[in-house]
């Protein structure tokens, strides 16, 4: 109950303070903000990135979107376990080498079964800012076990300078999160293609 | 006449003009309703009254804060400061590297200055940020990694969007500084604000009745010849009118308004060529129909250290 509470209460502060600090102009280019289950895949560069992203989500739709977070980095330590699990509800992936005879995807499947939509951050890790790192295949795996889910591509613009790898304190300066338009898996589409697709239509949303 | 009753006077007609400038582009969205959506004069009302309404919201926290008293306009200026240095920067291409200056910039640096404002410290008012901050931020750059690629132009952005919107902003509250006898400087703020912005408001009407010709196609599409003549002359005839909450006479009223509306218009031009090289149109999208917080005081940063100086000068027993 008290858990409940200041998760509650920690979750506002964030929301609040990430948008006064950023700006968080929100453009909802491609889509509107509708309550379709989705997969938000967007470009990393920064820890903002997901704070920033479930802050520019409105209200209801925050509350069943789950960002995707690495096990080895937000798993650890009481704060961040604090922060990802009660405040975040994210989902943990397992970035090191898979153990045999477990899909590393199966928290993923298991969370869009129940319902709830993800950020994802294809590229893996956060990259230097200017440009796209490949992206991994998890998405891929995703998009063809779950058809039905909608692609939203997302670019997030300036948050690495408002925080940059290795720094903890913000600086302040706008942010922008663009919302591109929804995608699927095509027919037949193989995974290379597919996830080169994927990381244009992120890239395409850069100046839009 | 007290220093509040002239506000009063001043806050009435500003409201009067308010009130008619609505009904107008109220008048004129009426003609406008049955044309297309991207119909260009439909584009231009639209605009327009975002920008009307805008200046309701502005001109009641201008006014709530001067009511309240000299501290709260300062802790308004230094809020409108925060946010014009967050548009200046962040349209400035800033490395990893700078990142602990610009932690600085925003987090020591601003509130310094506004505290200098507040304790009314003139003396290291008027050379903090351009001596110390000037010298020290750089080094603080190096210090703090050695990326030197691009150096002087990464540092001269961070001290341009120092000077511009820290230093020469904070010279709005700062007038309240100033000492002139049987005056309350508070109204200075008053009149500098009217004179610049009522130039911005007059150019653009002149400009849309009567431009033609333009000032610099290259910087700014929308300033022309004609604009900028009825608008200057039109602002420094308000301010001469506008005399009596001055401690000048009106021919020094006169002179002062001409300076601030001629600063302020080389002020906009400045910022936007700036805003050119960036190759964007607007500095934010604060402000509903203006843009960011700097579309609307880029003519302030400009007038406000020139006025405050010159009035210093020629007015001020301290």
């Amino acid at each position: 109950m008290l858990d409940r509470m200041a998760a509650k209460m920690t979750a506002g502060a964030i929301t609040g303070f990430a948008k006064a600090l950023t700006g968080a102009q929100c453009q909802w280019v491609g889509c509107g903000p509708y309550e379709t289950q989705r997969i938000y895949f967007a470009n990393h560069s920064s820890h903002l990135d997901f704070i920033l992203l479930w802050s520019a989500l409105p209200g209801p739709l925050r509350k069943r979107t789950r960002p995707v977070a690495a096990a080895d980095y937000w798993f650890h330590g009481t704060f961040k376990q604090f922060l990802i699990r009660q405040v975040f509800n994210g989902i943990p992936v397992d970035r090191e080498g898979r153990k045999p005879g477990t899909n590393p995807l199966q928290p993923m499947l298991d969370a869009l079964d129940e319902g709830a939509s993800l950020i994802i951050f294809p590229e893996g890790t956060r990259g230097s800012g200017e440009e796209l790192l490949p992206f991994k295949s998890g998405i891929f795996h995703l998009a063809k076990d779950r058809p039905h889910v909608e692609l939203v591509p997302v670019w997030m613009e300036n948050c690495y300078r408002v925080m940059p790898k290795g720094s903890f304190l913000p600086v302040p300066l706008l942010c922008s999160v663009r919302f591109g338009e929804p995608t699927r898996l095509a027919e037949g589409e193989r995974k290379p293609a597919f996830l080169e697709r994927l990381q244009k239509s992120v890239a395409g949303l850069r100046c839009a | 006449m007290s220093g509040s009753r002239q506000g009063w006077i001043v806050f009435g007609g500003v409201i009067g003009i308010l009130v008619l400038a609505s009904l107008i582009g109220f008048a004129m969205s009426l003609r406008v309703r049955g044309k297309a959506p991207e119909d260009g004069s439909r584009r231009v009302v639209q605009n327009l009254n975002a920008r009307i309404k805008a200046w309701w919201v502005m001109i009641f926290v201008l006014a709530g804060a001067l009511m309240t008293g000299p501290k709260a306009v300062i802790i308004l200026f230094g809020l409108i400061s925060f946010a014009a240095l967050r548009e200046f920067l962040t349209l400035t291409p800033t490395r990893k590297a700078d990142h602990f200056a610009l932690l600085v910039s925003f987090f020591i640096v601003l509130p310094s200055q506004y505290g200098l404002v507040w304790t009314g410290w003139y003396g290291v008012f008027t050379i903090f940020i351009p001596v110390y901050v000037f010298l020290l931020l750089p080094a603080f750059t190096i210090i703090s990694r050695e990326a030197t690629r691009n150096f002087l132009e990464r540092t001269s952005e961070t001290q341009w969007g120092l000077m511009i919107c820290v230093y020469c902003i904070s010279h709005v509250p700062g007038l309240q500084m100033l000492t002139i006898p049987n005056y309350d400087p508070a109204m200075l703020v008053v009149f500098l604000i009217l004179v610049v912005q009522a130039s911005d408001v007059l150019q653009y009407v002149w400009g849309k009745l009567a431009g033609k010709h333009k000032v610099a196609p290259d910087v700014s599409p929308s300033k022309t010849v004609e604009g900028f003549v009825g608008g200057v002359l039109s602002a420094t005839a308000l301010g001469t009118g506008l005399w009596w909450m001055t401690p000048f006479q009106p021919w020094q009223a006169a002179l002062f308004s001409f300076l601030i509306t001629m600063t302020g218009f080389l002020g906009g031009l400045v910022m936007s060529a700036i805003k050119r090289d960036r190759g964007v149109k607007d500095w934010g999208h604060l402000i509903e129909g203006h843009g960011g917080m700097l579309d609307r005081l880029d003519s302030v940063c400009f007038a406000a250290p020139i006025f405050f100086h010159l009035t210093r000068f020629f007015f001020s027993t301290t």
